[in-house]
Order: C-alpha cells, then sequence, then structure tokens
C-alpha cells in the first residue's frame, strides 16, 4: 500500500485522533470525580484558612480528612445571597462558580457566604473574591469581623503569577497586611486598595502593594473591589441587625 | 537473524543505562534543560515530574513504534506530536486526581513536557527505526537518566535552600541565627539559576570521571 497517497494520510489522521479522543474521554469520565473531590478540599481548606484555622494541615496524616472535619466543626453555615442582600433559597454555596456569577449582570448574582464560629462562639463571616492578575485568575477568602467590615483574615492565590513578585500574594506575609483593615467608611463601601509605594499605617483602607508586582496588584485591588462591592446591601442590612 | 533475541539482553540493558551516564539526554546531549531549572527547588516536585516524564517518554516511544510502519512519512511529526500530548493530558489528568498538591506546584510544566526536547528527539532518532521492546526501553533509560539529574539537583538545591528534604527538617531548626545559631538557608539556592550552575558541575564531575566524554 502507498503510505504516501494523500487518501492514506486523511484516513490515518481521522482514524488516529478519534481514538486518542476516545481515549481522553474515558479517562476524563473516570477521574472527574476524584479531582472535583480535590477541588472541594482545597475551597474548603482556604476558607478554613482566611479565619486562622488548619494551617497545620500539611502536616497532618490524613489531610483531607482533616480538613473535611474542621469544616464541618467551624463552617457552620453556608449560603448565597443576591445584590439586594436577600438570601437565596437551596443554594449550595460552595459550589457556586463565580467566574461563571461575575459575568451575570448584578442582579441575577449568586454570591456565597460562609458563617464561622469559633471556639468561644464568635462569629465570622467569609466571602470569595476572583479577578483576573497579570498571568491569569486571581482568587481568594476575605473573612469579616462581627460588624461587617473590619477583615479578619485573607487568603489568595493565584495560577501563574510570576514568582517572587505577583506570586507572592499567596504568602502569609502578604496576607497578614489585610487584618484590621475596612471596607467601609462610615456608610460608603470602599473596598481595601492596595497602594503602590507603600500605605500610610493609619490608612483604615490601604495595604502595601507588591513593589514589582505592580499588574498583580492591580488585578487583586480590582478583584477584591469588584467582588465584594456586590455584598453592601447583605453586609449593611446585617449591621443594622 | 532468526534466533530471538532475549528481552534483556546486553544489548537492551544498555538502551536502559547508557541515558543514566555516557549518553544521559540532559547533561550531554543537553536537553530538557529548561525543565530541569524550574522544578527542581524542592525534592518532590522534581521526583514527580521525572516519574512523568519516564512515563511518557516510554510510552510515547512503545506506541510509535509500534505505529511506526503505517505512519505516513510526510506526518510524522504530528502523529508523534498527537500521541505525545494525548499522553501528557493522561498524565496531568491523573495528577490532578490523585496528587492534587503536587500538581498545583508543577501546574503549568505538566503541560510542557510536550515540549520537552528528549522526547520527541528520542521518538524521531530511535522510536521510528526500532522494534517496541527496544523502543521503551530507551525510553525508559531516557526518562530516568533526566530523572536522575533533576533528583540530585532538586536534592542539593532544597538541602541547602531551604533545609529541608522532601519536606522534613535535615538541618536542625537550633542551628538558625533566627533560633541563636550560626546559620542560615541559601537562598540563592531557591531560585532558577542555582539548578544551571548544579548541572554545569554535574558535567564537570562527569566528564572528568570519564575521559572519552572530553572534547578534543
Amino acid at each position: 500500500m502507498n503510505k504516501e497517497k494523500n487518501s492514506y494520510i486523511f484516513t490515518y489522521s481521522a482514524v488516529m485522533v478519534i481514538l486518542v479522543a476516545i481515549a481522553l474521554t474515558l479517562a476524563n469520565i473516570f477521574l472527574t470525580p476524584a479531582q472535583q473531590a480535590n477541588i472541594l478540599v482545597e475551597q474548603q481548606w482556604q476558607i478554613l484558612k482566611s479565619v486562622g484555622k488548619a494551617l497545620d494541615a500539611d502536616e497532618q496524616p490524613n489531610k483531607v480528612n482533616y480538613i473535611r472535619g474542621m469544616y464541618e466543626k467551624y463552617i457552620v453555615e453556608s449560603f448565597a445571597v443576591n445584590s439586594e442582600g436577600q438570601k437565596l433559597e437551596g443554594k449550595d454555596a460552595i459550589k457556586i462558580d463565580l467566574k461563571a456569577e461575575q459575568k451575570k449582570p448584578l442582579e441575577q448574582r449568586e454570591l456565597p457566604v460562609f458563617v464561622y464560629k469559633g471556639d468561644n462562639g464568635e462569629s465570622k463571616v467569609i466571602v470569595p473574591i476572583r479577578g483576573n492578575g497579570l498571568w491569569g485568575p486571581v482568587w481568594g477568602y476575605v473573612a469579616l469581623e462581627a460588624d461587617y467590615n473590619t477583615i479578619c483574615g485573607a487568603v489568595f492565590d493565584h495560577e501563574g503569577e510570576t514568582p517572587g513578585l505577583g506570586a507572592e500574594i499567596n504568602t502569609p506575609e502578604f496576607q497578614k497586611r489585610f487584618v484590621g483593615k475596612k471596607i467601609f467608611e462610615g456608610e460608603t463601601f470602599t473596598s481595601v486598595r492596595l497602594i503602590k509605594g507603600g500605605a500610610d499605617p493609619s490608612n483604615q483602607h490601604g495595604v502595601d502593594a507588591i513593589s514589582g508586582g505592580t499588574l498583580t496588584s492591580n488585578g487583586l485591588d480590582a478583584a477584591l473591589s469588584n467582588s465584594l462591592s456586590p455584598y453592601q446591601a447583605f453586609f449593611k442590612s446585617q449591621m443594622k441587625k | 537473524m532468526s534466533q530471538k533475541e532475549s528481552l534483556f539482553s546486553a544489548k537492551n540493558m544498555k538502551l536502559l543505562t547508557g541515558p543514566l551516564d555516557r549518553e544521559n539526554p540532559v547533561t550531554i546531549q543537553i536537553l530538557g534543560i529548561c525543565s530541569a531549572l524550574a522544578v527542581t527547588a524542592q525534592l518532590k516536585p522534581a521526583l514527580v515530574m521525572a516519574i512523568s516524564v519516564t512515563v511518557v517518554t516510554a510510552f510515547s516511544n512503545l506506541i510509535i513504534s509500534m505505529m511506526r510502519n503505517g505512519i505516513p512519512n510526510r506526518i510524522r511529526i504530528i502523529v508523534q506530536l498527537v500521541v505525545v500530548a494525548a499522553l501528557v493530558i493522561l498524565v496531568d489528568q491523573i495528577l490532578r486526581a490523585y496528587v492534587y498538591d503536587v500538581s498545583k506546584k508543577l501546574s503549568v510544566f505538566v503541560g510542557l513536557i510536550i515540549t520537552n526536547c528528549i522526547i520527541m528527539g528520542r521518538l524521531e532518532a530511535f522510536a521510528l527505526g526500532n522494534k517496541p521492546w527496544p523502543s521503551f526501553l530507551d525510553g525508559l533509560g531516557n526518562g530516568m537518566g533526566y530523572g536522575l539529574i533533576l533528583v540530585i539537583i532538586a536534592f542539593f538545591r532544597e538541602i541547602f535552600g531551604s533545609g529541608t528534604l522532601l519536606g522534613m527538617r535535615i538541618i536542625p531548626e537550633s542551628l538558625y541565627i533566627s533560633n541563636g545559631g550560626f546559620y542560615a538557608n541559601n537562598g540563592f539556592m531557591i531560585l532558577p539559576p542555582a539548578a544551571l550552575i548544579i548541572v554545569g558541575c554535574i558535567i564537570w564531575f562527569q566528564k572528568s570521571r570519564n575521559k572519552d566524554l572530553q572534547e578534543k
């Protein structure tokens, strides 16, 4: 048979590509449940880390069970609200896809909220953030005190920011800067800004941006204000209670 | 030759062990350097990368060798790419499902296995002209040769850069300056250029030990 005939080449490549596609589809079908379970645990861990829990999960013999247990114990409630601050029924907050939500018009968005209750009965509320850094998405969780205004912890992560520069957003040193900052000035939503050249320590709404990571800092700044501002109505309604 | 060659004949074993030393893809053929810099700051990602690359080179060599009589010459590079890409996607999916932490650390580098010169190099140079079993051994050998260098680099980088091995502490905390000792980690070891210097040292060591490898 002539292997260099066009008809042979076309048939050969078509058959090969179809076989490869079938193999990859099968692999995907069988591996997806395990992958999603991993992503879920990762999310739960980030939520716990934003309130300073489960920081030692890496040293635990069974990390996955440890995180699940801690999540069950401390995250007492999770629900979704809309931009008017009303609770939406029957939503699983942790399964909400933020990327898809952010493409919707504001009034149709489902905004996840996680409620933490500590050992001494103190409660905190945790909301997710998401946006674009320099090379890819950045995301994280911001935990607020019971006044719905003061940040008590934050975690951020990224897909592929520049190591040593933008990638520093996932270090505890950077995340510590957010503790104690406020997202409201009186009744007005201010978000927390990342300030290039350093924030004045007396500034309640600003933290130091990352030197050399300006574009990542800008992205995170936008992610914070875009993701937190839809919650305004909800936070304000809770403050009055 | 009608006589069947045994599976582990001296010739076949040479395919497996050659790349570990005299024909090492990294230090002698200078292939796959980029990923050797990227994933060797710690031992664990380096090990996973080494295993992943070994699996991909071995099986892509095997598959291409089995297909070699049917592959139309004009599209052979495309066929090779499809096979390699499919295997890499499989490896990536498996890592995501079973070693999620590591897959997060390796992130883009797993996808970049596709562009690792060692794989295409072995397919073109060996698998297209040899039977499946020797090709499989050749792929395995080259993957391990690459992995060996990765592990050596990562060993030095992790122990001097972080004072740990596989995440376990080797240099006692009490020796550190912050705890009243005299020792500090070498921050340079964390950065990619440190890997280049270690590769250089390995080549130096290897060539001074084995005079045949020295260029005249």
